[in-house]
């Protein structure tokens, strides 16, 4: 064997190693009705860390105070560790400090992205956001793939500007028609947004590719990064995007802290969304002036804890190693989905087995719905998300209002897939459909 | 299989999620009601058809799980020549049952097979579907000129 091919088999984590991390996890030894949690809904939202839950409750132990103003320790220690936060945060994209602005979650971070437009198109901001005006004649473009919370912004958006909200349509294999994309990415378009990795479908899209049309017509591109983020290395600044959007519940941190990166000359440029204490440097009776990006956009007192604990997730995520994660739940989600394509009546929403897509699967179980999937499957201890995901118009597209999805994470293993599969097997007969 | 599935999953409800009975829109509505559960996207279209002295029969269309189309199918059976007053009173039995996690066996002369999804009510996440039909019924009531 050859000196990289150890290095490759030494790099892949092992069932054993996965066993280990665990029992980091205290929730996944819980028992859901009298069976082993078998836990496979962490596209929605992941399980924590002791570590990640104990970063979060020292601060309020030990550190607990306001960030940003007041001069005695513990207030300067706070401050430092919520910065540091953001610099651990901006180092695992990529992005530098500056670029990293703290909302509650991904769904406000692309909110501030819109509103902030939204006001550049009433004259707020100045000359220097008028770049970010829009009105009659331009074009948003969104895919036919995006959850609610990257497709309801720039609805609303486009209604309050006049702009046109334009759409790329999806193939019956999940991809997003780069026929269309070309067509309708043209000189009218300011603003591309689209998701990096599906959340029902799996499917990973070509961001290069769609960052080089929106370039071309010099565009705006806003990145949907809630299913990336988590799961494998992200280089904003490689990527070339303008605005990435993710959550911190999604990667093994707490809920109400999310991420919004946007490129430096960009939010320094854009007028504030939400607007109040802490993001001000002068103030009268009359007008106030604002503080540069990223206080600017973050008014009112800060999700503090949670920005700790999310960096201690982080912290996790990096030392196990993102690529390693990425390559376990790659072959989780081929597992997953060859596993689903072979049970009579199963049909699998997104790509087949075999193309790159992400560690989740999402199906159909003809003449069942998928909330009577997953009550079986619940019965048995095995977590799945079932409805529409939040993304409506991809399940109108295939033809169905809901579905059942499987996600994997880092601490997902193989016997769980497999009792995942043995439990859709059993729905047909429960059910009595499929004989 | 737990008693818990077999509870929520009786017999009865899945005889009537396979053949739904009131299932089809029919002409002569007095009013119609459409209703959407949020969460998962299932939708109903109920029309109320006016017989002497009240409600004839009600007729639906939908799709949704199978709580939720057996729950549209005894509604069905329930509702055939009652006065709107008596209509009403079985939609409140109903929902205190729903309401009631579990805890009420439900008054089967008031609402008849419908009572077999009194175990719906012990799981927070399926009381809707249950619901939703009869939610229909409620609005659709409003409706009748």
């Amino acid at each position: 064997m050859s000196t990289t091919e150890q290095q490759a088999t030494t790099d892949a984590m092992t069932l054993a190693e996965v066993e280990r991390l665990r029992a980091d996890f205290p929730i996944l030894g819980e028992r859901v009705n009298g069976h082993p949690l078998v836990y496979l809904d962490s596209g929605a939202t992941s399980q924590r860390p002791k570590r990640v839950m104990d970063a979060e409750r020292d601060f309020a132990e030990h550190r607990n105070s306001a960030v940003h103003r007041g001069a005695h320790t513990l207030a300067a220690e706070a401050t430092e560790l919520f910065e540091n936060a953001r610099a651990t945060v901006a180092r695992f994209i990529g992005a530098r400090e500056n670029e990293v602005v703290w909302t509650s979650n991904a769904t406000e971070a692309l909110n501030l992205v819109a509103y902030s437009f939204s006001n550049a198109s009433l004259g707020r901001g100045g000359a220097d956001a008028e770049r970010f005006r829009l009105g009659d004649g331009d074009e948003i473009v969104v895919t036919e793939m995006e959850h609610h919370a990257n497709l309801i912004p720039w609805q609303e958006l486009a209604a309050r500007t006049g702009a046109t909200l334009r759409v790329i349509g999806l193939s019956d294999d999940g991809t997003l028609r780069m026929d269309e994309a070309a067509a309708i990415i043209g000189e009218r378009t300011r603003l591309v947004c689209f998701t990096h990795v599906s959340n029902v479908l799996g499917t990973i899209n070509p961001v290069e590719q769609l960052v080089a049309l929106a370039r071309a017509v010099g565009a705006f591109v806003v990145l949907d990064a809630c299913q990336s983020v988590p799961h494998r290395a992200i280089d904003v600044a490689a990527l070339d995007v303008d605005f990435a959007a993710f959550s911190g519940h999604k990667m093994l941190g707490p809920t109400g802290v999310g991420v919004l990166y946007g490129r430096a000359e960009l939010l320094a440029a854009m007028p504030p969304f939400l607007t109040g204490g802490s993001m001000i440097t002068t103030v009268t009776l009359e007008k106030a002036e604002y503080l540069p990006p990223p206080q600017r956009f973050e008014a009112g007192t800060q999700r503090v804890s949670q920005a700790v604990a999310l960096a201690a997730a982080v912290d996790y995520l990096s030392e196990v190693g993102i690529d390693r994660i990425h390559r376990w739940e790659a072959a989780l989600g081929q597992r997953l989905v060859e596993g689903l394509e072979r049970v009579p009546g199963v049909r699998v929403l997104g790509p087949a087995s075999g193309v790159d897509r992400a560690g989740l699967a999402s199906f159909v179980f003809e003449g069942v719905h998928a909330h009577d999937v997953g009550q079986y499957l619940d019965d048995l201890g095995i977590a799945v998300r079932v409805g529409h995901h939040c993304a409506q118009p991809l399940h109108r597209r295939f033809g169905v209002t809901a579905s059942s999805r499987a996600s994997a994470y880092l601490y997902t293993t193989p016997e769980e897939v497999d009792a995942f599969l043995d439990g859709v097997r059993g729905v047909g007969s429960f059910f009595g459909v499929g004989r | 299989m737990s008693s818990g599935l077999d509870g929520l999953y009786q017999e009865v409800i899945m005889d009537h999620s396979r053949r739904p009975h009131g299932h089809g829109l029919k002409d002569g509505a007095a009013a119609e009601s459409h209703q959407i559960n949020p969460t998962c996207g299932d939708e109903i279209t109920l029309r109320v058809h006016a017989g002497e002295g009240g409600i004839a029969s009600i007729s639906w269309e939908g799709h949704g799980c199978a709580i939720s189309q057996a729950s549209a199918s005894l509604l069905s059976d329930l509702i055939v020549d009652l006065d709107e007053a008596a209509v009403r009173e079985r939609i409140a039995a109903f929902r205190e049952l729903m309401r009631s996690r579990g805890e009420l066996e439900g008054d089967d002369e008031l609402l008849g097979d419908a009572i077999v999804l009194g175990g719906v009510s012990r799981n927070v996440a399926r009381d809707k579907c249950a619901m939703l039909a009869w939610v229909a019924l409620e609005d659709a009531l409003q409706r009748v000129p």
